[in-house]
């Protein structure tokens, strides 16, 4: 893993000193909010419904066990006792009071973290496949390339002002865990016909009010021209970008407008300018950076013992079902710890269930833990003689729901429980589904199914996305909320489609279980998935099962 | 003709906790909305808004929100200021813990 280098250490702590300064000076009056909110935006602190909030950079959702244990440290200090993970691989405190953020910056610079550039029109956090570095499908780890964006991006001079917010994600393989053709950039690891390792790049994807997919830009970018392009790429939309309309700002409606051809053509040109500045020096960097992201030393281990608990233990055998990954090394798999347990707050971990990860890491794991967009927790690298002690110590905890990849896995942004933009609540809708289909146990009989819920327009849930969407709207007063359906994340990004009319609060989880039951009946065998068969069939019959008096009306 | 004006408070966010707070009669914050002044006449509340905004070494973000009057005071009308006076529905945090 990346470990701070003295320039990052003391860039971070000098930006705490700063930030200290600032709030001091907004408390005793010297600073006004207009003047402060800049600052505060600039450091990740947002002021919420009932607190202020603060978001905490993840990046590329890698973090050791030390990073873990300080981010429950955190959560004991100066908050209530957990965090919520988001779909962005970072972590939010919800209860942060003033006074307090800039320890809990320097709190986080302890252990080589920070909360830069977690809001406002800059480049975000970089995200990446949460397996990377894992995955038995992976070309390369993007975690290196990833760590050189964050680097080049983190106060970048020329990017501090961009139109609108711009997000980057990168993923090292074909199969997409990183939703990269939703993103403003979107990189993929890929071999030309050479075997050259390069990169594809897609760009203008993105979700929110307008979801729009990501086009290609270019098929192959070279190692050593990745950098120049993209700052190529910001460049364009830094000037060409909207500025009239924070509704037109997003580098997708750029494209849009001016057709991925005006782009291309004006990317090259300034890519032709700059890449000779870079001069290698960022390919100097980025050695060094993969040097860091060396694979763990993988031990060679009998797993009978692992074959023989799984025999002996259903519930065991049924969280290995559902919650492992192929992984790249033999005997090692890859572990997702449900952030899900039926009824809860997705994404909400409290400290004490922080710590037990960040000791399962340190124990089992390589030191590693991932955030997953999913609002999961990954234990990258795990060999399988291990799995039975993991598994134990997380179900004393709350944390073996065997449920990854199906219904209740559910996303779901904090909705109008937290935020200020949102229009209506997420969580308890996330909440209820997930509780009614534990009690009817169906869950494993639905299969893969995702589902995801955002509590506004602005779609942090990916409801878009979603194989059912849930889109959480104020209707003349009221919380009403629309499904879409057929969404995909995945290398076959699909926007879903809009089912109908919103139902009421009360009316959205009988509908989701109309919606999940009729599937049932519609699937040619278990084999077939809720999108295959959306798929298959169209939307008409899920849209007969959701509005059964229109569907009487129209048979009559 | 214009819309007839509803009865409104002034509210906001305090700036040290950022908790929800409301404006009263005589020029404070209060944590409890029922403490707050009821605006029922448009031209007053612009004035009350433009006082409330005076001083916001203590306050972030004041704005009118609607609201309604019952027996123990204001009281919102809408679900998100309802919100705002209890907490988040997922943890019985925020002034609902009190």
């Amino acid at each position: 893993m990346y470990v701070y280098n003295d320039f990052d250490e003391a860039f971070v702590r000098e930006r705490v000193s700063q930030f200290r300064g600032q709030v001091a000076r907004r408390i005793d009056g010297s600073l006004t909010e207009d003047e402060f909110k800049p600052f505060r935006l600039m450091n990740g602190l947002y002021l919420q419904l009932h607190a202020y909030m603060l978001r905490v950079a993840v990046p590329y959702g890698t973090l050791n066990s030390a990073q873990m244990t300080q981010l429950a440290h955190l959560a004991d200090k100066y908050d209530k006792g957990y965090g919520h993970f988001t779909t962005r691989q970072n972590i939010q405190y919800n209860w942060p009071e003033l006074r307090d953020v800039p320890d809990m910056l320097s709190d986080l610079a302890d252990v080589g973290m920070h909360a830069i550039q977690t809001s406002g029109n800059t480049i975000r956090n970089v995200t990446a496949d949460h397996f990377a570095g894992a995955a038995k499908d992976e070309i390369e780890d993007p975690r290196p390339v990833a760590e050189l964006l964050r680097q080049w991006s983190t106060d970048h001079p020329e990017f501090q002002g961009l139109p609108r917010k711009f997000k980057i994600a990168v993923t090292g393989c074909e199969a997409d865990r990183a939703v990269i053709r939703a993103h403003d950039i979107g990189i993929q690891v890929v071999r030309n016909e050479a075997n050259e390792i390069g990169y594809k790049v897609i760009v203008g994807g993105g979700l929110g009010r307008t979801p729009m997919i990501g086009k290609v830009l270019s098929d192959f970018v070279s190692k050593a021209d990745l950098l120049p392009y993209c700052e190529a790429i910001v460049s364009v939309y830094n000037l060409l970008g909207r500025r009239d309309n924070k509704y037109k700002a997003r580098i997708k409606i750029t494209l849009h407008e001016n057709g991925i051809d005006k782009i291309q053509e004006l990317v090259n040109e300034r890519f032709e300018q700059i890449q000779p500045l870079f001069g290698g020096i960022d390919q100097q960097f980025l050695a060094e950076i993969e040097h860091s992201f060396a694979p763990p030393a993988f031990k060679v281990k009998s797993t009978d013992g692992y074959d023989a608990a799984r025999l002996a233990n259903p519930a065991f055998r049924s969280w290995t079902d559902t919650n492992l990954s192929e992984h790249r090394a033999d005997g090692y798999a890859i572990v997702s710890i449900s952030i899900k347990q039926h009824g809860a707050t997705p994404g909400d971990a409290t400290s004490a269930q922080m710590r037990v990860m960040a000791d399962l890491a340190t124990k089992y794991g390589h030191d590693e833990l991932r955030i997953s967009h999913e609002q999961n927790v990954i234990l990258p690298h795990v060999h399988k003689s291990d799995l039975l002690a993991i598994y134990t110590a997380l179900r004393d905890v709350d944390l073996a729901t065997a449920n990854i990849g199906l219904i209740s896995d559910i996303i779901a942004c904090p909705g109008m429980d937290y935020c200020a933009l949102a229009t209506a609540r997420s969580i308890p809708v996330a909440k209820e589904i997930a509780t009614r289909f534990d009690e009817l146990k169906l869950e494993h009989e639905v299969g893969p199914l995702k589902i995801k819920i955002s509590g506004c327009i602005n779609a942090c849930g990916h409801h878009h996305v979603g194989h059912i969407g849930i889109l959480g709207l104020d209707r003349a007063g009221v919380e009403n909320y629309q499904i879409t359906l057929g969404g995909d994340g995945t290398e076959s990004t699909t926007i879903g489609t809009r089912a109908g009319p919103g139902f009421g609060a009360d009316e959205i989880v009988p509908a989701i279980e109309r919606l999940v039951l009729g599937y049932l009946s519609l699937r040619m065998s278990k084999e077939e998935t809720f999108l295959q068969a959306y798929r298959r069939l169209g939307e008409a019959p899920f849209k007969d099962i959701l509005y059964p008096e229109k569907a009487a009306q129209n048979a009559a | 003709m214009s819309r007839a004006f509803t009865p409104k408070v002034i509210t906001a966010n305090a700036l040290l906790e950022g908790d929800a707070i409301w404006f009263t009669e005589d020029n404070t914050w209060s944590r409890n909305i029922a403490e707050a002044e009821l605006i029922t006449d448009e031209a007053h509340g612009d004035i009350r808004l433009l006082e409330a905004k005076a001083d916001q070494s203590i306050v972030v973000g004041v704005y009118l929100a609607e609201a309604k009057k019952t027996n123990n005071g204001p009281a919102p009308t809408h679900f998100r200021e309802a919100f705002r006076t209890r907490g988040p529905s997922n943890y019985s945090h925020g002034k609902q813990e009190a």
